[in-house]
């Protein structure tokens, strides 16, 4: 069973970077290709985590591959306000990383 | 043309560190291993997605503010992984049964 996980994990990286040179893509397209799978291994991890403190990582970690998606769109396309919106997305994830490390702790004075 | 290359450079190693942080997030058996995995997506990830951008527009507006950026994320990050580890020790999440030492369980 695990092998067959180990298995599974191995085609799929394969199969991301074989996509990613047999086909014509733009340099965002490529970009995207690998960030995308990225925020899919995220959501992963919120869907399936066994205590709280492990979604509150993966929901930190997913809001900082939105900020790096903020940085590439600014490189690849025109718009450059794309990076305004990476700086109030770090303000904004910070705070709220903070709030919910300060929810966590508080669950200990319940019992 | 050579400053661009640079800067591609950059964004690709962040992307790279990105995915691999990912696959450690989904991959580490404990908490605390997939928060130390998960944390280099910040420090080299996104701030060198960060500095690539900053090479490529050099001292612009754009530029600088992404500079401002990777120095917030790069101020912030290791405050917010501490917090996040310590409310969950201090909840109750146990490290994983392999692990070697817990010094914070014998100082409190």
């Amino acid at each position: 069973m695990k092998l067959l996980r180990w298995f599974i994990g191995l085609i799929l990286i394969a199969l991301i970077i074989a996509v990613n040179l047999k086909y014509e893509f733009s340099p965002l397209m490529r970009m995207v290709n690998f960030l995308i799978p990225s925020c899919i291994l995220c959501l992963w991890r919120i869907y399936k985590g066994p205590t709280p403190a492990d979604r509150v990582v993966a929901i930190d970690i997913l809001g900082i591959l939105v900020i790096g998606f903020c940085g590439v769109l600014t490189v690849f396309t025109d718009k450059i306000f794309f990076i305004e919106i990476a700086i109030a997305w770090a303000l904004q994830s910070f705070i709220a990383t903070i709030a919910l490390a300060k929810y966590l702790e508080g669950k200990k004075f319940d019992d | 043309m050579m400053i661009d290359l640079i800067g591609y450079i950059f964004i690709g190693i962040g992307i790279t560190f990105d995915f691999i942080g990912c696959l450690g997030l989904v991959r580490l058996p404990d908490l605390y291993n997939r928060l130390h995995a998960s944390i280099k997506c910040v420090t080299f990830g996104t701030c060198g997605i960060m500095l690539g951008v900053f090479v490529i527009h050099g001292f612009t507006d754009v530029g600088i503010k992404a500079i401002f950026c990777a120095l917030f994320l790069l101020l912030t990050a290791p405050v917010s992984a501490h917090a996040i580890s310590r409310a969950a020790h201090l909840s109750g999440v146990k490290p994983w049964e392999k692990s070697v030492c817990d010094h914070y369980e014998k100082d409190k």
